[in-house]
Order: C-alpha cells, then sequence, then structure tokens
C-alpha cells in the first residue's frame, strides 16, 4: 500500500517540506489539519523543528490561535482530575484516567497539541454506580440522551452515559471497561486494573494504564470506536506514543505478549499498519512477523486498506475521493460489527439511521 | 480591485464558482454561493471592500451559504451555511439567506481567533480614542451604534471587539451594522437618506433583520488599529434625560469578562489583557432617548482631552 498522499499526512510525516510550500499550499494545509483537530499538534511538530518561521505571516495566527486553546486545555484537564479525584475520594479504587486524559496527567509526549472533548476514566463495574452516584453530588450529571440512547448506553455498553458538569459544562466518559461485553474480544478489565500505574508525581492519586496498554487500548478505540472524524487525530496519538516507549527495552516483545493476552492481536496489526501508512511510524520487520499469525488473507486486507486509507484520513473535501462516503460508512459499520452481535446490532443500526434523525435536536439555531 | 467594480453577473458567476475573496479587517474571506439574495447584499453592503481572485491566494475563512440539497431548493427553501465542510447551524428558511451569512462570519471570527479577546460588544472611534459599547440585546446598542457612525464616528465593529493581545490595541472589523426590528425605522428617519439599509429579513430569531452599509471612510481605514478609552453601557429608557453616569471598573471588567467570547480559552492571558484594558478607559452607565442628543453627549467625550491618569 502506497502512503498517503494528502498533504497533512505528507506534512507530519516531513515537517521540513513547509519551507517550500506556496501560500496556496498553507491554505490547504491549515483546513485539512482543522478538519483533523491536529492545527496545534502540527504547531508544536514544526515548533519542536525549528520550523515555526516557515509559516508565513497571514497564516501563523490559525497555529498560535490553535497553540492557545490546546494550552488552556491541559491545564483544565488537570485541575478537572483534580476535582474528579476529589470527587471519588471515598471510592474503594484508583482513579484511573484513560486517552487524551492520561497522556496529559503521565505528561506524556501524546499529550502535545491535543484538544479535549471530555475525560475519560475506567472504574471497576463493581462500584460503577457509588462513582455515578459520587459525580452528581460533585455537580456532574447525566447529559440529555434520548430514551433510546440511554438504554442502550446502560445495557450494552462499556461506559455510562456522558456525565457533564452543571457549572463547567465539562464532560466526563465513566468506563467499566475498554470495549463493550458483547465485543468479539473483551479484554478483562481486571487485567487492565492489575497494571495501572502513578501518572505522576504532580498528579497524586491519579493513575494510569501501562505503557503497553495505552497503547492497545488507543489501537482498539480506532476500530471499535467509530470516531471517525478523529481519526488521524487518534493515529497521531498511537504515532507519539509508539515513538515515545519504543525506546525502552523488550518493548515490542512486551507488546506483543500482553495483545496476545488481550486478544487485541489483530487490532494492534491494522493500528500499526495504518499508523505507518499515514505517519511512517517506525515497526521493526519482526513485529511484522510475530503478527504474521493474526494477518488477514491478500482479500480481506485489500478491503480494509480501501475502507481505512480513506475513513481515517480528515473528513474535508480535499482528502476525499468518490469512495470515500462509502468507506465511512463501512467503516462505521465494521466498528459496531465488532462491538455487538448481528441481532443486536440491525436493530440497532436501523434505529441510528432511521428514528434518531427526527428526534434529534441538538445543533444549535445561529444566534 | 473593489467589490463594487465588478459586475453584478461576474459577481454572481464568482460566488457560484470559486468563490470570492474578500478582506475585512484583519481577516480574509473566501465566500461561495448560488444564492441570489447574497449576492444582492453583499454588493448592497459590501462595495467598498477590496476583493480578488481566489485562486491564487489564502483565506482565514472558506465559508458558503447553499441549500442543503435540491429538495430545499423549491419545497419550503432553506440555506445552510457551512464553514469548509462543517455546518455549525441548523439550516435557516431561504428569506433568512444574507442575515445568515452575516451570523456565520461572526462565528467563525469568534470561535478562532483567539490572537484577539474578542468582546461581545459594539465599538467605535473618534479622534483615536474608541468608545467599547458592551450590553444586553435590546438595550439599544446597535441603534446607538449606527447614530454615531452616520454622525462622525468611525465604526470599529458592531458586534465584535478585537483586543489584540500583544499591544491591547483594538482592530477593527467594519462590516455592515446589523439593526433589528424598530431601529430599522428609528435609523432611517434619523439618517435622511445618509444610511443605505438593505432589505429586512423577516421572522428570524430575532425577529426582522437588516443590515445597514459601513460608512465608506470606516471601510478604508479598516487595518487602523484604535486606542481604547472608554467602556460605555449604553441604555435607551423611553423619555429618559441624556446622562453619562461613572460606574464600577471592577463591575465593568466583571461583565466583559462574562461577555466576551474567548476570555476562558485565554486563561491567564484573557485577565492579563482584560485588567490592562480596564486600566485604560473610563467606564460609564448611559441612559438616552433622544439619538440626537445621544450623540452630543458622545461628541462632547471625544472633544475633552484625556486626563493624565495617575498609575
Amino acid at each position: 500500500m502506497r502512503q498517503a498522499n494528502f498533504l497533512l499526512a505528507r506534512t507530519l510525516r516531513t515537517p521540513d517540506m513547509t519551507t517550500r510550500f506556496s501560500l496556496t499550499q498553507w491554505d490547504l494545509l491549515v483546513r485539512q489539519a482543522r478538519q483533523a483537530g491536529l492545527l496545534a499538534r502540527l504547531q508544536d511538530r514544526l515548533s519542536q523543528q525549528a520550523l515555526l518561521e516557515t509559516i508565513p505571516q497571514p497564516v501563523r495566527w490559525h497555529f498560535d490561535a490553535a497553540a492557545t486553546l490546546a494550552h488552556k486545555q491541559q491545564i483544565a484537564v488537570r485541575w478537572e482530575l483534580g476535582q474528579i479525584r476529589a470527587a471519588l475520594d471515598g471510592l474503594d479504587c484508583p482513579l484511573v484516567v484513560l486517552k487524551g486524559a492520561a497522556y496529559v496527567a503521565a505528561n506524556l509526549p501524546a499529550a502535545s497539541g491535543r484538544l479535549f472533548n471530555d475525560i475519560d476514566i475506567l472504574v471497576p463495574r463493581r462500584l460503577l454506580n457509588q462513582a455515578e452516584a459520587a459525580l452528581m453530588l460533585a455537580g456532574w450529571n447525566a447529559t440529555g440522551l434520548s430514551p433510546y440512547d440511554e438504554r442502550y448506553y446502560r445495557r450494552w455498553m462499556h461506559e455510562i452515559p456522558p456525565m457533564q458538569h452543571l457549572h463547567r459544562a465539562t464532560v466526563i466518559d465513566v468506563h467499566h471497561a475498554i470495549l463493550p461485553d458483547t465485543a468479539r474480544y473483551f479484554p478483562d478489565p481486571q487485567k487492565l486494573l492489575s497494571r495501572i500505574v502513578p501518572a505522576g508525581d504532580d498528579m497524586p492519586g491519579v493513575y494510569v494504564l501501562s505503557a503497553e496498554d495505552r497503547i492497545l487500548h488507543s489501537a482498539t478505540h480506532l476500530f471499535h470506536d467509530g470516531e471517525l472524524p478523529h481519526g488521524l487525530r487518534d493515529l497521531t496519538d498511537l504515532d507519539l506514543l509508539l515513538r515515545h516507549e519504543s525506546a525502552a527495552p523488550h518493548f515490542w516483545p512486551r507488546l506483543m505478549a500482553r495483545a496476545d493476552e488481550l486478544q487485541l492481536g489483530r487490532s494492534l496489526f491494522y493500528a500499526l499498519r495504518y499508523a505507518q501508512h499515514f505517519l511512517d511510524t517506525p515497526v521493526p520487520a519482526k513485529v511484522w512477523e510475530d503478527l504474521r499469525s493474526v494477518t488477514p488473507g491478500r482479500i480481506v486486507m485489500r478491503l480494509m486498506d480501501s475502507i481505512y486509507s480513506r475513513s481515517l484520513a480528515p473528513a474535508h473535501a480535499s482528502c476525499n475521493d468518490t469512495f470515500s462516503p462509502l468507506a465511512r460508512q463501512a467503516a462505521y459499520i465494521r466498528a459496531h460489527w465488532l462491538r455487538m452481535p448481528a441481532y443486536l446490532l440491525i436493530p440497532h443500526l436501523f434505529h441510528k439511521a432511521f428514528i434518531s434523525p427526527y428526534l434529534d435536536n441538538n445543533t444549535p439555531k445561529p444566534a | 480591485m473593489k467589490l463594487k467594480q465588478l459586475s453584478p453577473t461576474d459577481l454572481r458567476e464568482r460566488l457560484c464558482d470559486a468563490g470570492i475573496w474578500l478582506r475585512t479587517g484583519p481577516f480574509s474571506l473566501r465566500i461561495c454561493s448560488s444564492i441570489p439574495s447574497v449576492a444582492e447584499g453583499l454588493t448592497d453592503l459590501y462595495g467598498q471592500f477590496e476583493v480578488r481572485d481566489q485562486r491564487d491566494s489564502f483565506a482565514d475563512f472558506h465559508v458558503s451559504v447553499n441549500s442543503p440539497s435540491l429538495l430545499r431548493r423549491w419545497i419550503r427553501p432553506q440555506v445552510d451555511f457551512v464553514f469548509d465542510g462543517q455546518l455549525p447551524f441548523k439550516p435557516l428558511p431561504l428569506d433568512q439567506a444574507y442575515p445568515m451569512l452575516e451570523w456565520g462570519l461572526n462565528w467563525c471570527v469568534s470561535m478562532h481567533a483567539h490572537q484577539y479577546l474578542i468582546i461581545h460588544a459594539a465599538v467605535v472611534e473618534k479622534n483615536g480614542r474608541a468608545a467599547i459599547l458592551p450590553a444586553p440585546p435590546g438595550s439599544g446598542k446597535s441603534t446607538l451604534t449606527a447614530a454615531l457612525i452616520l454622525s462622525g464616528w468611525r465604526l470599529l465593529s458592531d458586534e465584535l471587539t478585537l483586543i489584540d493581545r500583544k499591544t491591547g490595541l483594538i482592530h477593527p472589523l467594519p462590516r455592515p451594522v446589523s439593526l433589528k426590528n424598530q431601529s430599522i425605522p428609528v435609523i432611517r428617519a434619523f439618517s435622511g437618506d445618509k444610511a443605505f439599509i438593505n432589505r429586512p429579513s423577516h421572522d428570524t430569531a430575532k425577529g426582522t433583520v437588516a443590515h445597514m452599509r459601513p460608512p465608506k471612510e470606516s471601510v478604508r481605514r479598516q487595518h487602523e488599529p484604535a486606542q481604547p478609552a472608554w467602556v460605555i453601557f449604553p441604555e435607551w429608557v423611553a423619555g429618559a434625560a441624556t446622562e453619562l453616569a461613572p460606574r464600577s471598573a471592577a463591575q465593568t471588567f466583571m461583565f466583559l469578562a462574562q461577555n466576551a467570547f474567548n476570555y476562558s480559552h485565554l486563561g491567564a492571558d484573557g485577565f492579563r489583557v482584560g485588567t490592562q484594558l480596564i486600566g485604560q478607559v473610563d467606564c460609564y452607565d448611559f441612559a438616552y432617548s433622544q439619538l440626537d442628543e445621544a450623540v452630543r453627549a458622545f461628541d462632547q467625550l471625544a472633544d475633552t482631552p484625556p486626563q493624565l491618569r495617575a498609575v
């Protein structure tokens, strides 16, 4: 498979090509990066390579403004984690943070330029009700979901409906697992919880998943969540996590063993394949060999490539081709297919396609 | 080239095709639309603005106003505002296409331009000093702004006060002034035939809405920032005598912070820029019922030499 050819992917792989950009190319780059939620991360990348000066003056503010917002969000996430920790203080379990907020809490390079919609935490299932009650007492309330969605979350999902704070409007996703019970593969949350590590000295009482589990969660998330608008951003998370951790001794064998143990080998294979496709993430040849047992056959592989090379690209007109809408649809359906058996999936997708749109009242009117 | 130099056919064709590239204050826009009322609104209101061929330039905001589908062109016609593929709003009836463009552009600026502290307020300038007019909707802020700019004040903005975080100066964004309901006949009467107000759109979320063309001089000077001098809270009160009363700086600061679009996004720097602003201005409450008297009071303020401030 040839590497992704749109301007943002090429720029992320070889940032110094910006020295030769015309204003028209900058125009396209900003648009693709904004759509992908990657303006701030790209700014950080250019800054690390001492390339900020290559950004022409009329373009510069877009990067600075995005970086301002990202910086503010990181401070807010740290502060919010303190509030969540205090709210869950009485619970008989440590506070475990997942995804973006975890990268911030643990000061990882993957926090760079990261924007947030919510904070994800992991709570043992037996304490779920207590955690929800404690958060409600501290001001987080159920968001206005339709009764259908509410029921769907409670019955089938690995998280409860998002909770939003009354005053600050911050959103928490409380998970009890990283995949739904009904998924093809179900990594035991107990196994994840048994290996958590403290986030860092400046975040007492806050824990994150182990390095391998963070990477596996990030990889799994790409294909199971159907949250495709953030596809490329999530891949850059994975890319940053891998580049950071792979310096540690025996990293790859540990990662492979853990993937096997948690039944996430296939997800890891695809995640590495597309990280390389879009971002040139370094993966040793030995790893591809070891992954052979979970590598799909040629036909499936080609189908998957044609789906994910399109659906993980930013949803910007300039990154789309004729098949992009179909590919996105296919990735969405596949994410659900992996999450639940057909007898649940078909009624659910029917509801989402034909009933939910008529109940939607969430998009604001302009004011 | 100025927009008014384009023939109406040329403008319409460009809007339908690659769009027109337009410069408003610090921002460059690329606008696409096949809706006739949008072309008409731009011709009526943006004649003095600089346009360029979009093909070879960078634009800050790529926006369009078009029908969501073929069906919606004919049955209960609607339009969508699209920001480079994103739809921030629900569609509105076709009659509101032009105001939707203006609201959409306000949204683009207020959601992205964090190099400024952006306060929800009108702002006008005279003798090099700017008056910021923050006020809740319905207080007569736009009416007063329109009257002031028809009486020799320079329009910086009727909706978005852009305070440069580095210099503390206010950057102009002299787009058309939005007038609502009773303001429309009031300003027509006040201006005689000096003001151009475009065709109103009815039954919008804000009632009847029309836009007034920004003065030529304000557009010509749209790249010239101004020093903030006053924060004045106007309030139209039926039968009230014109009165300018000093107001607490601390309370004014709190109001501005709450009415800024991005105060919290800027974190500590928002506080720094806000306090620096408050340190430079005099704060007033302003009650009025007669527009010409109100303008006289503002002129008096502008003619009083600034007093040295104790630091």
